[in-house]
């Protein structure tokens, strides 16, 4: 009866989330777990991403636009974009049954929907543009992990967007609003709310909170969130500059 | 592209530019709701239920108890679970088969609401620890779709589950007589608003869900805290459209409360 990946704010336990002014695991409040992403690591795939975030593992792929299958589903106005986020059987703590579940096909819309507007769906009609996201390694915030390796890897297939979509939580933990939970955070915290922007804009495309805020802690809250963005959308465009600065010359001689 | 979707691709500058003006299609104000009826203990056969027209949409919830194992997470508390159900009769555009991804958030919209406001007091539905405890399965039945099925469901698993009561347990049986009420603290409500333009409207009927850009649906306790929230659409919101919701919620929340709960 357990559900997998599914967490429980507020559980109660001894657990001591901050300590001295620190976190669990050392952070200051406003800190993020560190952050690595790369761009093009899959060679099949149009475009790629693998990012580490904290001790989330997650690899995204795109392909397309190519052929919208089924038929019926095809738009003569626009491209249709599918996203699928899926959690490796072994990514979590007890072993999470293969396949979409309830948690995951409802992550998948809120994903799908936080990149409808920012890809120019338009250009492409009649075709189909499919993101798919593996979370190979479950430790909290893993939709905010998959969106933001997915804005990489839709940029990485070179589909035109106007912009990179960013990723990052925050949460309530002994009753202070923090940014980015940890694991602990996450199980024992008192809420968390994981919102994505358009980077190096205003606009929140994706948002979802759960727990116990407060009006003045929602507000300290997206505070954080919206200096966590510009962070995450730094490392997202590194990862993209690092890639294409190579040299697209590594690619042509794989042919 | 359905039928129906070019209707409503048809209506959607009309009603933009009247949204623009300030007025609803159903001339009422943004941060009005539709007319609200509650019928409780619709259905004799749960332990609880309760019927919601919220206008002309109507979601019937049923509550109903089992004994089960307890997560190995909670060992000393009972479990909740919510399922939702788009059933055919409520709208042309819903087919039989198993839930989508609509029926699903819907589910679980409504199921954080419930949960994290900590509603039940899960400890009291213990039979025995770490083995047997009561699982409450709160069903929604959607009936009639003409939008805003978030707050109508929310209103009625909230209701259905303030009039539930907890069976007698004897001898490893369940014998469907009332041992005592289901142990509750908290009552959430949630509010569903839809962005047209610059515009959110509270509660929107089915033609405004339709054309919406954005939507946001935000779960207040008893004392005015957020304990959910979930955007929908593609559009964005900005953080002035989130303290407008959030203040609006805040202010119709205590009429609201009144119509509905008691």
């Amino acid at each position: 009866m357990k559900k997998e990946g599914e967490k429980k704010m507020g559980m109660k336990s001894d657990v001591q989330l901050i300590k001295d002014g620190k976190r669990i695991d050392g952070r200051n409040f406003d800190e993020l777990r560190p952050l690595k992403i790369e761009a093009g690591v899959l060679h099949r795939a149009d475009g790629s991403c693998y990012l580490e975030w904290g001790g989330n593992k997650v690899i995204a792929a795109v392909y397309g636009p190519r052929e919208c299958f089924p038929r019926h589903e095809q738009d003569p106005l626009k491209a249709r974009l599918t996203y699928r986020y899926n959690m490796a059987p072994f990514s979590v703590e007890d072993r999470k049954r293969p396949g979409p579940d309830r948690r995951s096909i409802e992550i998948s819309k809120v994903s799908r929907q936080a990149l409808e507007r920012v890809v120019f769906l338009e250009y492409f009609p009649r075709t189909s543009i499919d993101v798919f996201v593996e979370i190979l390694q479950a430790d909290a915030g893993t939709r905010i992990a998959g969106i933001t390796a997915a804005s990489v890897a839709l940029a990485d297939a070179g589909i035109p967007m106007r912009g990179l979509v960013a990723g990052c939580a925050a949460g309530k933990v002994d009753d202070t609003v923090v940014l980015d939970l940890g694991k602990e955070e996450d199980n024992y915290g008192q809420a968390d709310m994981p919102v994505a922007m358009l980077a190096g804009t205003d606009e929140v495309v994706l948002m979802q909170m759960d727990g116990d805020f407060s009006k003045e802690e929602f507000d300290q809250a997206f505070e954080l969130i919206r200096k966590g963005i510009k962070q995450v959308y730094e490392e997202q465009k590194r990862a993209l500059k690092e890639k294409y600065e190579k040299g697209i010359e590594g690619d042509i001689n794989d042919q | 592209m359905t039928n129906e979707d070019i209707i409503w691709e048809i209506k959607k500058n009309p009603i933009k530019a009247l949204v623009e003006s300030g007025k609803r299609v159903d001339g009422r104000a943004f941060d009005e709701h539709r007319e609200i009826e509650i019928i409780r203990d619709f259905s004799k056969k749960a332990e609880g239920s309760c019927l919601v027209k919220l206008g002309n949409t109507q979601v019937l919830a049923g509550v109903k108890l089992s004994i089960g194992i307890p997560y190995p997470d909670t060992p000393a508390e009972g479990a909740l679970s919510v399922g939702a159900e788009l059933v055919p009769i409520a709208a042309p555009i819903f087919y039989s088969g198993p839930p989508n991804e609509n029926a699903i958030e819907l589910a679980r919209v409504v199921d954080r609401g419930i949960r994290e406001s900590k509603m039940i007091e899960m400890d009291k539905l213990v039979i025995e620890e770490g083995e047997k405890v009561w699982m409450v399965s709160v069903d929604l039945h959607v009936l009639d779709y003409d939008g805003n099925l978030f707050d109508a469901s929310n209103i009625a698993a909230v209701n259905a589950l303030l009039n539930t009561f907890v069976p007698k347990y004897e001898d490893d049986k369940i014998i469907r007589e009332k041992q005592m009420d289901l142990p509750v603290r908290e009552k959430p409500l949630s509010f569903t608003f839809v962005k047209i333009g610059a515009k959110n409207l509270l509660d929107p009927s089915l033609v405004e869900e339709k054309i919406k850009d954005a939507e946001m649906t935000i779960t207040l306790t008893e004392d005015n805290h957020l304990c959910a929230m979930q955007k929908g659409g593609t559009y964005p919101y900005y953080k002035e459209d989130l303290d407008e919701m959030i203040d609006t919620a805040i202010r119709v929340s205590k009429n609201l409360r009144k119509k509905v709960f008691e």
